[in-house]
């Protein structure tokens, strides 16, 4: 059933394309479907999980490799899995509308789909390896989908920025989890115990599995690429960024905490990087006056928050990340919800010039105001409760790092936040609108139509609307659980978070049903926190600041602005430069090897083999070891050797490509003849074949060649020559050699045994039942490999084709260049570099 | 090229040389033959009559389009496979199911020339996409 999960999502993702077809833009209702009936089954399965009982489910995939597809949901897993499929439920519902007048939206939802299913499998990932392949698959699906509208240059560099850096991070963690799994003596994460910090792997897992996780979940100093990645349609915003793909890095530190957070070490990195992350990247949020990185950066620091908190640990700092980041994937896709709305309504992204939209869509405002007072940490939001948790687990921590900084970092970081909620939530719908940003109203009467109408207008000259109710029904409903989980946790949040919770804190291994009893007695209930205490000051105290900073925001972001030249030396100048050193390096590589000339390629080829072949014949035991039985050669067989030796030499000798390739098929039928006579008629049907349209293919491709000339001098011809005819000899010295090394086992006699049953053959083998040997191994005993060299077929078939209608010289604004101007006389340096033959080096031309 | 005698000849040998290659291809199991000399050879037969009648009127009697094919191709020699998984066994482990045939006895088919066919398809369409590009480009 969880693979069924799974399955469904990527069944969705497969038909979203005709869906969408058939269906026309409501497909997406449809496709909601998917997600909504794995919430159903999560939900479902939830009490059962909370009270101990995970499921599991394992299929065998490559068990000489240890890799199996194991799944299982735990606590934390469930934490997610709900969160997924919920949020996804509704981020699809509201993509349904917004994407309408995208021509392809189908693509869209598939990519959507396709990054739901892949995060999905990686919180349900039992195997380490499985767990990678799903972490992979959502960096690329999330490539997609960032860089969804590639046709703006903008958006194509986020969407590599972000598929690089989490890309890069998750080589990191495929050597982690390898290093991690090498340690533990398993691949399944749920058979794993403790790893002591003296274990000579540990400090090598730690430092790759972190690199994967903070790049993944944009903890300083990779956080750059979160708000790049803005530049998304809003509903990915709003999923990526809430609950999936940035949390995907939280997830599995948590995930990893039982088995590797009891070293100092592991407490003072996650608290040391989550910490500074959450106040800079606070910080940063409050420069910002565009809603979505606003909330971008805000996202940033939340996630500190959660590294800083499992990093924290103990009892209570795990509640806290739990309950911290269940509120907020709450609100925070509420809110990316909104803003997508706001834009969209208003073609208008700078809080400064958006003012009172309260009025005109009277739900988006009241969702708006639930889910940022919960980002503020105002009681009695679920977002006040993980915040209290988060100073209570502050103040109480036995970190290496005191108590009072991390409390008093928090504080301040509580308050910046405070104010980014203000400009995202109160400025828009209920500040005062700038006068000059003021269009001429439209009488509502033209309104009635408006929210079929998201078209990309010019810029907002109608008034902005309610949107429909499908995309404001998500961030309501994602509002007002917020307000319900605070106030009656009993219902659905103490089973959520408590249990993951608990999953975090102790070995999964070592799980007992009765254990489920640490937080008992801890009340998640808003109104419990509302007694007077140093976190209740502290947050009653952010808010007021908070509150103090919108109000002043204009001289402080003056004063801010004196900071900025900071950022020029940040991590993300880091970034192009190492990227613009990549890209120059790769040039002057490609300029070195693939510099156009092909005798220089057939040179490097060849002389590679040369080495590589003639090493490993002197090292099996030289020349000496040649069979040289070779008397049962025939007339036949010599009369054909020589014929192929006169045609070879031949094709050196001609000044026309045309008889080249003619003589140079001799060479190949004559090859096949040999086949022949020594008794391969398949290996000789095919070599005729493929010769035949081997002579065709060049034919075709000497069209397009220039006439020939010959550039090269004598000297440089004279060690060509050379070069080939040693290749020549080492190729039938390797030949005779391998024929006459025993040292291996020959497999042939398994093949002869298994293609068909004999006489008195055994009757409980398996058999291939073909009596053609080569087609057997071909399509069965092989049958992989031949899978695999057709898929490579395809692909240079399809290569082939792009490269010739992709041409430069066939787009219609380039100069006209007929093959009859590529005459010897007139070298055309593209020309050369696109794989003639010939360099244009003029010193030895006739 | 435009010769009568060609023409004539293309037309007459291409029905024959696509027989031939799918008696190569049914036989290959047992006799020499198979899905991927198949292929060739009715790459060939098309690339002979596309010298007669040109690169164009090669494509159209194709009928279908040859990267789609190439497509098809590699389904098909997929689906052999996971015919495996699907009756519990290992990706793309042979099975084999006999049933009778009024008039020819008992008939065998088997995964193995289902993926032979899959060969067949991606090798032909892989050929002829590759030279055809070629041939229009002239």
């Amino acid at each position: 059933m969880i693979i069924g999960s799974i399955a469904i999502i990527a069944l969705a993702a497969l038909l979203a394309p005709w869906l969408h077809r058939w269906l026309g833009w409501r497909a997406g209702y449809v496709l909601a479907l998917a997600p909504a009936a794995g919430f159903v089954y999560y939900a479902r399965e939830l009490m059962g999980v909370a009270e101990g009982r995970a499921l599991v489910s394992t299929l065998e995939w490559l068990p000489e490799l240890g890799v199996s597809l194991g799944f299982r949901v735990d606590g934390l897993s469930m934490l997610f899995c709900l969160l997924i499929t919920g949020i996804g439920t509704f981020v699809l519902m509201y993509a349904t509308p917004y994407m309408k007048d995208y021509a392809l939206r189908g693509r869209f939802f598939s990519y959507l789909l396709g990054f739901m299913g892949s995060m999905l499998g990686l919180v349900v990932a039992d195997n380490v390896i499985l767990l990678f392949i799903f972490w992979e698959l959502t960096s690329i699906t999330s490539y997609l989908l960032i860089g969804f509208d590639h046709d703006r240059l903008a958006a194509r560099k986020a969407a590599l920025q972000a598929l690089l850096t989490t890309g890069l991070g998750g080589l990191a963690l495929l050597a982690g989890l390898i290093l991690l799994a090498t340690a533990a003596g398993t691949y399944e994460i749920s058979r794993m115990g403790p790893i002591s910090g003296d274990h000579p792997l540990y400090v090598g897992a730690l430092v790759c599995i972190l690199a994967g996780c903070f790049t993944k979940s944009a903890q300083f100093p990779f956080h750059y690429w979160l708000p790049n990645a803005m530049e998304a349609p809003s509903p990915v915003s709003a999923f990526l960024h809430s609950s999936t793909m940035v949390k995907a890095g939280v997830f599995l530190l948590a995930k990893l905490n039982p088995i590797m957070g009891e070293t100092a070490l592991w407490d003072t990195l996650l608290v040391g990087f989550g910490g500074f992350t959450m106040l800079f990247a606070a910080y940063l949020a409050t420069r910002k006056t565009e809603l979505k990185p606003v909330l971008a950066y805000s996202t940033v620091s939340s996630l500190g928050i959660i590294t800083m908190l499992i990093g924290v640990g103990g009892t209570y700092g795990t509640l806290a990340a739990m309950g911290y980041l269940f509120a907020h994937a709450l609100f925070k896709a509420a809110l990316f919800l909104i803003a997508g709305i706001v834009v969209h309504a208003t073609h208008e992204k700078n809080t400064e010039k958006l003012g009172g939209l309260a009025r005109a869509m009277p739900f988006t405002a009241l969702a708006a105001v639930v889910a940022g007072l919960s980002l503020a940490g105002a009681p009695p939001m679920l977002g006040f409760v993980g915040k209290e948790l988060l100073l209570k687990a502050g103040l109480g921590s036995a970190n290496a790092i005191p108590a009072i900084a991390i409390a008093s970092v928090t504080g301040v970081a509580a308050a910046l936040t405070v104010m980014a909620a203000f400009v995202v939530v109160w400025k828009p719908f209920f500040g005062r609108k700038p006068e000059h940003a003021g269009h001429a109203h439209d009488d509502a009467a033209n309104n009635d139509d408006a929210s079929n109408d998201h078209g990309h207008h010019g810029h907002g000259d109608h008034a902005p609307h309610e949107a429909p109710f499908t995309m404001w029904i998500g961030p309501i409903t994602l509002g007002v659980l917020t307000i319900l989980g605070a106030l009656l946790p009993v219902y659905f949040v103490d089973a959520v978070v408590k249990s993951a919770a608990h999953d975090v804190l102790h070995n999964a291994a070592a799980i007992e049903p009765v254990a489920r009893t640490v937080y008992e007695g801890t009340s998640l209930a808003a109104f419990d926190m509302l007694y007077i205490s140093t976190p209740l000051l502290i947050s009653l105290g952010a808010l007021a600041v908070g509150l103090v900073l919108y109000v002043l925001r204009k001289p402080y972001r003056a004063t801010t602005e004196l900071l900025a030249p900071i950022d020029r030396v940040g991590p993300l100048r880091m970034y192009h430069w190492a990227l613009d050193g990549v890209v120059a390096l790769a040039k002057r590589q490609t300029r070195f090897l693939q510099n156009g000339s092909l005798p220089i390629y057939l040179r490097f080829v060849v002389t590679a083999m040369l080495v590589l072949v003639g090493v490993a014949l002197l090292r099996t035991g030289g020349l000496g070891t040649l069979r040289n039985d070779l008397d049962d050669l025939g007339i036949v067989e010599g009369i054909l050797v020589l014929m192929m030796i006169a045609a070879a030499y031949a094709t050196t000798r001609q000044r026309s490509r045309l008889a080249t390739i003619a003589i140079l098929g001799i060479v190949g039928y004559a090859v096949a003849l040999i086949f022949v006579l020594f008794g391969a008629p398949d290996v000789s049907m095919t070599q005729f074949a493929v010769e035949t349209l081997t002579v065709v293919l060049f034919v075709l491709v000497v069209y397009h060649l220039p006439r020939f000339a010959l550039f090269s001098n004598r000297a440089t011809r004279l060690m060509d020559a050379l070069i080939a005819s040693v290749a020549g000899l080492a190729v039938g010295a390797l030949v005779l050699a391998s024929s006459a090394e025993t040292s291996i086992a020959p497999i042939s006699w398994y093949f002869n045994e298994h293609a068909y049953p004999a006489e008195g053959d055994p009757a409980g083998r398996h058999y291939a039942y073909g009596r053609n040997l080569v087609n057997v191994i071909l399509v069965d005993f092989r049958s992989m490999d031949t899978l695999g060299e057709i898929t490579v077929l395809g692909i240079a078939a399809i290569g082939v084709f792009t490269l010739l209608r992709l041409r430069p010289d066939r787009e219609p604004f380039a100069e006209p260049t007929g093959a009859a101007t590529f005459g010897a006389d007139e070298p055309d340096h593209k020309r050369a570099s696109q794989g003639e033959g010939e360099r244009p080096h003029r010193e030895g031309s006739a | 090229m435009n010769s009568v005698i060609l023409r004539t000849a293309a037309r007459v040998l291409l029905p024959l040389l696509v027989i031939f290659s799918i008696i190569l291809l049914l036989r290959g199991h047992n006799v020499p033959g198979g899905g991927f000399v198949g292929g060739l050879l009715v790459a060939s037969a098309v690339v002979l009559y596309a010298m007669a009648e040109g690169p164009r009127k090669a494509r159209a009697i194709m009928r279908i389009d040859l990267q789609v094919l190439i497509g098809i191709g590699l389904l098909i020699g997929l689906a052999a496979g996971l015919i495996g998984v699907a009756a519990g066994e290992p990706f793309m482990a042979g099975l084999w199911f006999e049933f009778p045939a009024p008039g020819l006895g008992e008939i065998k088919v088997g995964t193995p020339l289902l993926f032979d066919i899959g060969v067949y398809v991606t090798v032909l369409a892989v050929c002829l996409h590759m030279i055809l590009s070629l041939a229009e480009d002239a």
